[in-house]
């Protein structure tokens, strides 16, 4: 598992992992200027989850912080670490260890898909015959084993999103960039693109940054979340820990509830607000759900659903871009 | 593992030299230039004049044939001037193999938008200038200096090794001009097919640059009256150097000192245009 220690950290803060192995991704004050526009502004964080998700508006520097992690773009200011190579020394290292997959369209349409997937596997490091045979295994993988040997300019667009994904992992990184890989696809592709990507994060051999504007792929796919927002980091959070957190917060569908029931749960310290037969009751600290069943007893009150209210990735982001 | 099972496996074996990555785009890129039937129809035809000299070469050795068909020995005399005709045909044979191919190497990668597939890798920009440069290198060589060098081995091993160190100085000259040549070209094509991303506008520009370079060149002499026009016209500087590598008496306008600065000069800003857009994102300020 991976550890998390700083959940809903502010945005200057930085997470430290706990086992002080090297963090996937460090921001130290990482700067990003084009001519006299910031583009990214003073980001520091620490990165160590199996699957992060960068979120943001449009024009938030979501695609900017990736290709800077890539060398495409330098850093005006501070530094940034991938798997603890410098982007400023170690860039090569740092791409040897990376597939990307980018938003855009990028292939070369006169070539076979088998062909391109085993040009970038060789280019990768990959002896040719090795190269051709994983070329074969990522396009299958992927869902192209039938269209692998046609041109890749013949492909749909979700058809051509799998082909960048294929290249992107056919030399076995270490970590997956995925720059809006949902971009431009139906439903059903969709729905294939974030399985696949979900299957790769439970494989548990490559770590993922997955870039989106959509919530519900981030949603979908990953563990930690650094919202970002006009370049800086709004929000930075794990989302498993982040709803494990909000397990204070309870929705109540009760039976026979009185004045007498609200006055016990609020004597315990707890904050409670009804509408009809449906109660939102705040947990104090030390007050479990089991006293809550136990004052419904005493009082004669048939609790019908208990839930517990999280907060969903949209809570998170709204309250992030309000913020 | 299998191709049937739809498992993923990570990479765990030996990786190639990093300094030998740069071949896999001269593979490739190779392989994709001799898939056009035009372009390999055309690199034939490239042969055809180095053949014709190699004839030309023996029969010159033949003096018994040469007086049976009636033609004087004197007229076929292998020198330098041969090889600098030579130079010239095949010069002009790989500008127009250069007009083919050239356009296509750069040019779909940047339409494309596959720069940034390449440089996510450890494979730098120099390195990716470097595999598709050597294709072109690769290729006029094999049309310029390797068949000269061959008709020069052919005429030295029949006229004998005195003429052979004597004009061991031709040898260099070929190689010399061919090179230059082929960097002037190579660089052109690239620089234009990055920038207008075309191949076939690329094309055309290539040659626009060569002609209409030339033609306006000649209408800035004819009209200001001076010879600065001849610094547009790119055919008539490589061909002021070329006269002086094979020292050839033929008289132009400007110096060769002039024709080497001003064709580094056009090298410099090819090779500058072409590092601008070989890149993996433009960044619009």
């Amino acid at each position: 598992m991976t550890t998390i220690t700083q959940v809903g950290a502010p945005a200057s803060a930085v997470a430290r992992t706990q086992t002080g192995a090297p963090a996937l991704v460090e921001l130290q004050g990482l700067s990003v200027r084009f001519g006299d526009r910031d583009i990214l502004r003073n980001l520091t964080a620490s990165l160590q989850g199996q699957a992060i998700g960068l979120l943001g508006p449009n024009g938030a520097g979501k695609s900017t912080l990736i290709n800077t992690l890539l060398g495409f773009y330098k850093p005006s200011a501070g530094s940034a670490k991938v798997f603890a190579h410098d982007i400023s020394r170690g860039m090569r290292q740092i791409r040897a260890l990376v597939g990307y997959m980018p938003e855009n369209d990028a292939f070369i349409s006169n070539m076979s898909a088998v062909s391109f997937v085993q040009m970038m596997g060789e280019l990768s490091g990959l002896r040719p015959e090795m190269a051709l045979e994983r070329a074969h295994e990522a396009l299958f993988y992927v869902g192209l084993a039938e269209a692998r040997y046609r041109k890749l300019g013949t492909y749909s667009l979700g058809m051509k999103q799998l082909a960048k994904l294929a290249q992107a992992i056919v030399h076995g990184p270490r970590l997956l960039i995925l720059d809006e890989p949902t971009n431009g696809l139906d439903p059903s592709a969709r729905q294939r693109m974030i399985r696949m990507i979900r299957e790769i994060r439970d494989s548990r051999e490559m770590r993922i940054i997955l870039c989106s504007h959509l919530l519900r792929d981030v949603e979908d796919t990953c563990d930690e979340v650094l919202i970002l927002k006009r370049g800086e980091i709004a929000h930075y959070s794990n989302l498993n820990q982040e709803r494990r957190a909000n397990k204070r917060f309870l929705e109540l569908e009760t039976y026979g509830a009185n004045g007498d029931f609200i006055a016990a749960i609020e004597r315990l310290g707890c904050e409670c607000a009804v509408t009809a037969n449906r109660m939102k009751v705040i947990l104090a600290d030390g007050i479990e759900t089991r006293d809550i069943f136990r004052l419904a007893r005493e009082q004669n009150v048939r609790i019908r659903r208990l839930n517990f209210r999280r907060d969903t990735l949209e809570d998170i982001f709204l309250k992030a871009m309000e913020s | 593992m299998a191709v049937y099972r739809r498992s993923y496996k990570p990479y765990a074996g030996t990786l190639t030299a990093e300094w030998s990555r740069f071949l896999v785009l001269f593979r490739y890129s190779r392989k994709s230039v001799f898939r056009s039937k035009v372009q390999t129809a055309l690199f034939v035809i490239c042969f055809f004049f180095p053949l014709a000299c190699l004839i030309l070469i023996y029969l010159a050795h033949s003096a018994s044939f040469l007086a049976k068909i009636g033609i004087p020995a004197q007229i076929l005399s292998i020198d330098s001037k041969f090889f600098f005709r030579y130079m010239s045909v095949q010069g002009a044979l790989a500008f127009l193999l250069t007009a083919f191919v050239g356009p296509g190497l750069v040019s779909p990668d940047l339409a494309n938008g596959a720069l940034p597939l390449f440089f996510c890798r450890p494979f730098s920009r120099t390195e990716y200038v470097l595999g598709k440069s050597s294709v072109l290198a690769v290729l006029l060589s094999e049309v310029t200096w390797i068949p000269g060098v061959v008709l020069f081995v052919m005429q030295a091993s029949l006229a004998g090794a005195s003429w052979a160190w004597s004009n061991l100085w031709i040898a260099g000259s070929l190689i010399l001009s061919s090179l230059l040549w082929i960097a002037v070209l190579s660089l052109l094509a690239m620089a234009l097919s990055a920038w207008v991303k075309w191949r076939m506008v690329a094309g055309a520009l290539l040659l626009a640059v060569m002609f209409f370079g030339a033609g306006f060149g000649q209408a800035v002499n004819a009209v200001l009256r001076t010879d600065f026009g001849y610094f547009l016209n790119l055919p008539y500087l490589m061909g002021t150097v070329w006269i002086a590598l094979f020292q050839v008496d033929i008289e132009q306008a400007i110096s060769i000192t002039q024709a080497w600065v001003a064709i580094l000069l056009y090298c410099t800003v090819c090779l500058w245009l072409l590092l601008r857009k070989v890149r993996a994102y433009e960044v619009i300020r």
